[in-house]
């Protein structure tokens, strides 16, 4: 039991460590200087993401509360590596932040909850996991501190977060209610496919679309995303997008097997209502981070499409694809985050003219943007074509045209950002932008994994691997 | 021993190149040496190709090499060429080195200008080597974002709204071949339910008619956008005459012929019983296609609107050659596309020759330029009259292959397509004249005209090779039929034994 624990809770514990060592560093109150801080911060993340590639073992904790395989190893390290990269490319921002380490300590809290969530056999600790990674972000959306709209954002995100985790609450009670347990591994042999277990599911899979963001329930993203400081941002449309999404495909997939129709049938009015949403209102879109977060809406739509399978080929394509939408979204969160830290300037608008002062940064926008739009040779293109090509395995051709049709949709939008920043003629372009080096660090893991992960099929194959039982 | 992946590799290092270069001097050449690299070794792949055929070999596609990509979808890296194909990438190479040699000049952004160039020329040489349907789908859209930002930064007129039609219409098709290309693939079975991209397998085992009948339509039209199939034309006239000279070249030498060759080989080849079907709904478009565009030109004011304009005419001829199913027809329309290429070409080219020294393009406005600047007043009077069709030039041949070809059809309907197609000429020869007779022949009229300068080298350069190309297939279509005949036999094969099978 001792060593099993360590082993296999490894991730957590050291996430923890860091935790309490941030919190030491704030009481101490020894070192003055933002940028050491920051500096150490990284290297005590990028210990802990290499970390999760060492001594991974399988097996289970307290009766089967807490597990880790394989799927979650590689789950955890690619939420990990999201989170660095993040942290690279917030050190422009926070290297002024008064309050730099409670950025850190609420940010790694939430990854925690995220790893519980990933790490749990039961409901009870899936849940006590998600209000983990909930509620510290809530506080990240108001790290803004001087600007009203931080803070109206942040109460946006905790009361529909508050309302999606009691819908999923219900759910989850009347699921107990008609089987008597709530553990993973018994749930799907007791659900018989009654119409109250088919209601519960569906409230719970509400509460997941809350949090993905998923049409219908996509309203608050938005004004969440606007509202929050960039690095936020990036970490709710990334990190957070994803832990969802490797929650979804462990636990509430296996629970829908009885009713297969029914939720083919969920999962097709979401995916359908959740790409047109998104792509419509990301046409109308003149805030940067507002056209991004209506953007990862219609992404969303994708991962759903490609999970609709419901087979190994769908599970693969999505974390694939998330890895992707990782390299992608933070490539060009990044190069955001950098403009809005030293201009405040965050309007599609103001980036006019970007390309003949900042023809570096211009690159690495575009070429996320080409990434997230699906067009090689970017590593979004073998993202969208698998998902898509899992999505067909069904054989419903139907949907699979329009998904392919929404792509040429969100196309245009892309495209118009690419057109202002490369075309549009300006008389006062943003003046040059120079980054700190964590930053360019930072941008350029992000567009090497945008040009290399496609052509490289290692990664696929690897994760394919694992998801095949 | 040949390998085709440097096909794909030497474009992309000069692409690199380019960006690693300081000076548009510098970034010129190199774009340029790289380009005649490239051309010099496509030549000795035909070269090599030939001995092959001639020393036996008669295997379908030669100098293959396989590998595989993404193992648990069956994906691979699949290429390998044959006459057809040879004759495109040599189009392709040709085209690329004179639309280089024509942006000497290029003096905005000169290094993205060529990257972009070069990365356009990579995405046609492995959509026409790829044998495994993801692989050119890849390269298909490899070719599209390009042609957006070309136009875009380097276009002029209305290029904004261009751009962004060319860029939504070609990725709509494109999205079309995709939601094609992925039936097609989970109808396929080699084995332990096992689904397959390669084309030549699916070709060789037939997928079930009513699958056919459902995808054929889908790759069809998603190919035929990319080649101006009426009506999802739109894009060709504003996309052609809003881009810059090079860009123009590279669209309607290469792009468009993206989209015929797609028809032909992944439409036509692995769907023969539907191709069959849907025969008569192909001769229909190409006909208006044909007929429409001819007419479009004649009222067409601008020099870039004409040759854009009648592009839509002319690879109407190459849609009609594959949709009337006959052997004659098939190599017309391969020839059709090679000839239409090198032709509308040089065709771009003197217009952005011309266009550079008198900055108008309005036929109203030129005149006399034979006697000013004699050279390029001499390339446009060929290029024109290639595209009319006269003997000698490659225009001539391939039209009437593709007539005889049409003719050879037996239907009432198909031979009054033929007839209507043909009529069609005449009409071509009033716009190519008129405009020819007003702008280059006539007296001169603007004096400022006096003190043009006649083509650089470069610009002399690239019209010769141009012309030199189309003289040859003119004077010798045997060479070309040669190359060609024995790829389209076997294409022909699939789809006469669709035809018994049904």
């Amino acid at each position: 039991m001792s060593t099993d624990f360590f082993i296999l809770m490894k991730s957590e514990l050291s996430l923890v460590l860091i935790i309490f060592l941030l919190l030491f560093i704030k009481v101490w109150d020894g070192i003055k200087s933002n940028t050491t801080l920051l500096h150490l911060t990284n290297v005590l993340l990028l210990l802990h993401f290499l970390f999760g590639f060492f001594i991974n073992s399988q097996g289970e904790l307290f009766n089967g509360m807490f597990y880790t395989n394989d799927a979650t190893a590689l789950e955890k390290n690619i939420l990990n590596f999201g989170t660095l990269i993040i942290s690279l490319q917030s050190f422009d921002w926070l290297k002024t932040h008064k309050h730099l380490l409670e950025f850190y300590i609420l940010l790694l809290s939430a990854l925690l909850g995220m790893f519980y969530m990933l790490s749990s056999g039961n409901f009870l600790l899936f849940y006590l996991g998600l209000e983990l990674a909930s509620i510290p972000l809530a506080a990240l959306v108001n790290f803004d501190l001087e600007k009203r709209k931080s803070a109206e954002a942040a109460m946006k995100m905790i009361l529909s977060s508050a309302f999606a985790s009691g819908i999923m609450l219900f759910g989850i009670s009347i699921l107990y209610g008609t089987t008597g347990s709530l553990s993973f591994s018994e749930l799907p042999k007791l659900i018989t496919g009654e119409t109250l277990q088919l209601f519960s599911l569906i409230f719970i899979f509400s509460g997941f679309a809350f949090k993905l963001s998923a049409a219908p329930f996509h309203f608050w993203t938005a004004d969440v995303y606007e509202g929050a400081p960039v690095s936020v941002t990036s970490f709710l449309s990334v990190i957070s997008k994803a832990a969802i999404v490797f929650v979804f495909i462990s636990v509430l997939s296996p629970l829908f097997i009885v009713a297969q129709s029914v939720w083919y049938m969920i999962l097709l009015l979401t995916i359908v209502l959740t790409i047109s949403v998104g792509n419509l209102f990301a046409i109308r879109q003149n805030n940067i981070k507002r056209f991004l977060a209506f953007s990862s809406i219609a992404q969303v739509g994708y991962i759903l499409l490609g999970l609709s399978s419901g087979n190994t080929a769908g599970s693969t394509a999505s974390v694939y694809f998330l890895i992707v939408y990782i390299f992608s979204n933070l490539g060009a969160f990044g190069v955001i985050s950098l403009v809005a830290s030293q201009t405040e300037k965050e309007n599609i608008e103001d980036y006019k003219g970007f390309y003949q002062t900042n023809p570096m940064l211009s690159w690495i926008i575009a070429i996320s943007l080409f990434s997230l739009a699906g067009i090689p040779p970017t590593a979004g293109f073998f993202g969208k074509m698998f998902l898509v090509t899992a999505g067909a395995g069904k054989g419903n051709y139907l949907l699979i045209g329009f998904a392919a049709l929404n792509m040429v949709i969100s196309l245009y939008y892309y495209l118009k950002v690419v057109k202002t920043i490369f075309i549009d003629k300006n008389e006062n372009p943003l003046p040059e932008i120079k980054g700190s080096l964590s930053l360019k660090l930072g941008l350029l893991l992000c567009v090497a994994g945008i040009i290399l992960t496609g052509f490289i099929s290692m990664l696929y194959q690897y994760i394919n691997t694992i998801f095949t039982f | 021993m040949t390998n085709l992946t440097l096909l794909i590799v030497i474009p992309l290092l000069t692409a690199l190149a380019v960006l690693f270069c300081s000076d548009a001097k510098q970034i010129r050449w190199t774009a340029f040496l790289g380009s005649i690299i490239q051309l010099v070794y496509s030549s000795a792949i035909l070269y090599s190709y030939t001995m092959e055929r001639i020393a036996g070999n008669t295997s379908q596609m030669l100098f293959e090499s396989r590998h595989t990509w993404y193992r648990a979808l069956n994906i691979e890296y699949y290429v390998g060429v044959d006459g057809i194909s040879i004759a495109m990438i040599l189009l392709t190479a040709l085209v690329v080195v004179s639309g280089i040699l024509i942006s000497w000049k290029m003096e905005i952004l000169t290094k993205e200008f060529f990257f972009l160039l070069l990365l356009l020329s990579v995405g046609a040489y492995g959509f026409f080597i790829s044998l495994d349907l993801f692989t050119l789908f890849f390269f298909l859209e490899i070719a599209v974002i390009p042609k957006f930002l070309l136009i875009g930064i380097w276009g002029s007129g209305k290029k904004e709204y261009s751009a962004m039609k060319l860029a939504l219409m070609l990725m709509a098709g494109s999205a079309l071949v995709l939601v094609g290309i992925l039936a097609t693939y989970f109808n396929t079975d080699i084995g332990g339910g096992v689904h397959t991209f390669d084309i030549l397998k699916i070709a060789h085992q037939p997928i079930s008619i009513n699958v056919q009948q459902f995808v054929f339509p889908l790759l069809f039209v998603g190919f035929g956008v990319f080649t101006a199939l009426f009506p999802f034309h739109t894009w060709a006239p504003d996309g052609h005459s809003s881009a810059p000279t090079a860009a123009s070249m590279f669209l309607a030498g290469i792009s468009m012929k993206l989209g015929g060759y797609g028809c032909l080989r992944v439409a036509t080849y692995l769907m023969p019983e539907a191709a069959q079907h849907y025969s008569w709904i192909i001769v229909l478009l190409a006909t208006i296609a044909i007929i429409y565009g001819a007419f479009a030109t004649l009222m067409q004011k601008d020099l870039k609107y004409i040759n854009a304009y009648s592009s839509v005419s002319h690879c109407g001829f190459v849609l009609l050659g594959i949709g009337m199913l006959t052997k004659t027809a098939i190599i017309g329309a391969v020839m059709q596309m090679v000839s239409h290429g090198l032709m509308t070409a040089l065709f771009f080219g003197a217009i952005g020759m011309i266009y550079e020294r008198t900055h108008t393009r309005q036929v109203e406005q030129l005149g006399g330029l034979l006697k000013v600047i004699p050279f390029l007043g001499v390339v446009y009077v060929i290029a024109g009259l290639c595209s009319l069709g006269l003997p000698g030039f490659s225009g001539f041949v391939a039209e009437m292959t593709v007539f005889i070809g049409s003719w050879q059809h037996p239907g009432m309907f198909n031979r009054i397509a033929t007839l209507l197609a043909c009529a069609s000429i005449v009409v071509t020869a009033v716009y190519i004249l008129r405009a020819a007779g007003k702008a280059v022949m006539g007296p001169i009229t603007d004096e400022h005209y006096l003190q043009l300068k006649d083509a650089t080298w470069n610009e002399k350069l690239a019209s010769v090779l141009l012309i030199m190309a189309i003289l040859s297939i003119g004077i010798a279509p045997f060479w070309f039929t040669d190359l060609i005949s024995a790829d389209t036999q076997l294409i022909m094969e699939n789809i006469v034994r669709g035809i018994t099978n049904k």
